[in-house]
């Protein structure tokens, strides 16, 4: 014997109800899960997770060596200045030297002046530079490319092997981490982003060395004497005064890494 | 009166789960937008400010809670969770192109896409629907198929779904997909492509929200239990 529609009704709607009842349940439950996990890096450690997850996806999806656009001279949009750190204490540009080091310190340390790097072959372009808060310019910047100083100054490989940057970057160990010289900022690469061949060391933007004529800083600065121009990253690896790179075999500490945002911030 | 099946139970699921994962994409996004004021849009910055900046003329009742609540943020006050939004619109995302991508494949394959994709005469429909929807108008409204301006909304939703998939994929990796990017008009038009498409839903839900108001308990109760009650005059026919 079948049941009158509405007693039917009221049956489907007795089970269903209670289903979705649980399903909200389960829905808010599973939010306040996520948001009350513990502190990883200043984030939840699923958020961290996922964030790191993406990161392995993304680097085998894309190849991390293509190429970024470049733009024409007339496309170069009003600078935007942003972020200080690792630039506020007193500082001698005179006395400065780009340090390299090698992993674990193993070998000396290779320091070189502006006029070093300034021998080395010059290349210029103009990229789109991406801030992680939303806003975009697109500026002209002028150096040495890290691929270019990384085949004279190469890091060790993994394997014992003769380094070669260029043709075999896997082989090399899998990070640079990069310092200001008072240490107040820094950033780390994975080895795919440090010898992507556009990546660059900057002494100059938009026609202008990036000191000020005199030699000395500009009061407001896009970072100088030397900066890191890596159109693959967001802004905030686009570290503004390079005091030391160093090569390593550990992911290097970053700083806005550990305050909840993703250590790859790869674009 | 006779119980009618309405929603599939695959559909249902697809229609509840996008909701709160849509939902915390928004919010997370409003997150990431509110990071910088480059984007702002004039009546939803003064919104916010008013929402969430101290030092703007509160323009919300004394009585309401603010942003800084006894020291503690609330979770409205958007301001500053840069970081905190990207974690959550970047599980999230995967959450809701994997349910959109699902949901799609299904009316593709169960057939459904029937019920929902507008006919040759839409715009005739579409009108026709609106005219007949106008609240003086009491026209007793067939409850059995989608009438033109659903057809044309819940395809336009999906449409926009994918709008907001692609646009996100330009941000998340301009460098990578720089085409996709070139095709919305840059990188940042992506970005405004992907807000305003966020207007849309938030738009939409809106509507969706009044009109589902209006068509009454039966077909709101339809979307959990996806039966529906419908009086059987057919079947008086078949009788006579």
């Amino acid at each position: 014997m079948s049941l009158e529609p509405q007693a039917q009704m009221r049956k489907m709607s007795r089970r269903s109800f209670t289903w979705a009842g649980i399903a909200v349940l389960t829905g808010f439950g599973s939010l306040k899960w996520l948001a009350s996990r513990r502190d990883d890096a200043g984030t939840g450690w699923v958020f961290r997770r996922v964030l790191s997850s993406n990161e392995g996806l993304m680097r085998d999806i894309f190849y991390e060596h293509k190429l970024v656009p470049t733009f024409e001279e007339k496309d170069i949009t009003p600078e935007r200045i942003n972020g200080v750190d690792g630039m506020k204490g007193t500082f001698d540009p005179a006395a400065w030297r780009l340090r390299i080091e090698q992993v674990d310190q193993i070998a000396e340390p290779i320091e070189l002046t502006l006029d070093d790097l300034k021998k080395m072959p010059r290349t210029e372009y103009i990229t789109e530079f991406c801030c992680i808060e939303g806003w975009s310019v697109i500026q002209k910047w002028a150096g040495v490319l890290l691929i270019d100083l990384m085949e004279k100054y190469p890091p060790s490989t993994t394997t014992g092997e003769k380094p070669d940057p260029r043709h075999s970057p896997e082989k090399l160990v899998p990070y640079v981490a990069m310092l200001t010289p008072d240490e107040a900022y820094y950033v780390g690469l994975e080895m795919e982003a440090a010898t992507h061949p556009q990546t660059l060391l900057a002494y100059e933007r938009n026609g202008e060395s990036l000191l000020a004529p005199d030699g000395t800083v500009r009061v407001s600065d896009h970072g100088a004497p030397l900066r890191l121009i890596v159109p693959v990253k967001y802004g905030v690896k686009n570290l503004k005064r390079i005091g030391t790179i160093r090569y390593t075999s550990d992911r290097p500490k970053d700083y806005w890494a550990e305050q909840g945002y993703d250590w790859y911030d790869g674009l | 009166m006779k119980v009618e099946k309405k929603h599939p139970l695959a559909i249902r699921w697809f229609h509840w789960l996008n909701f709160p994962v849509l939902a915390v994409m928004i919010w997370s996004g409003i997150m990431i937008y509110w990071a910088n004021g480059v984007y702002h849009v004039r009546g939803f910055k003064f919104f916010w400010d008013g929402f969430y900046n101290p030092s703007m003329p509160q323009w919300l009742p004394s009585w309401f809670p603010s942003s800084m609540h006894g020291g503690h943020r609330v979770f409205w006050s958007l301001d500053s969770r840069l970081a905190e939004g990207m974690s959550w619109h970047f599980l999230f995302m995967w959450l809701f192109a994997i349910n959109g991508l699902v949901y799609v494949l299904y009316l593709a394959f169960s057939g459904a896409w029937r019920h929902i994709l507008p006919k040759r005469t839409w715009i005739k429909d579409s009108i026709q629907a609106i005219w007949d929807d106008l609240p003086w108008r009491k026209v007793k409204q067939e409850h059995r198929e989608y009438n033109g301006m659903q057809r044309v909304a819940y395809t336009l939703v999906i449409v926009m779904g994918l709008g907001s998939l692609l646009s996100g994929i330009a941000i998340y990796k301009p460098m990578k997909v720089y085409t996709l990017d070139r095709f919305f008009g840059g990188y940042d038009y992506a970005r405004m492509w992907h807000f305003a498409l966020t207007i849309g839903f938030c738009s939409f839900f809106l509507v969706h929200i009044v009109q589902v108001v209006r068509a009454g308990w039966n077909n709101f109760r339809g979307m959990i239990t996806g039966h529906i009650l419908v009086a059987n005059h057919e079947e008086d026919r078949d009788v006579a």
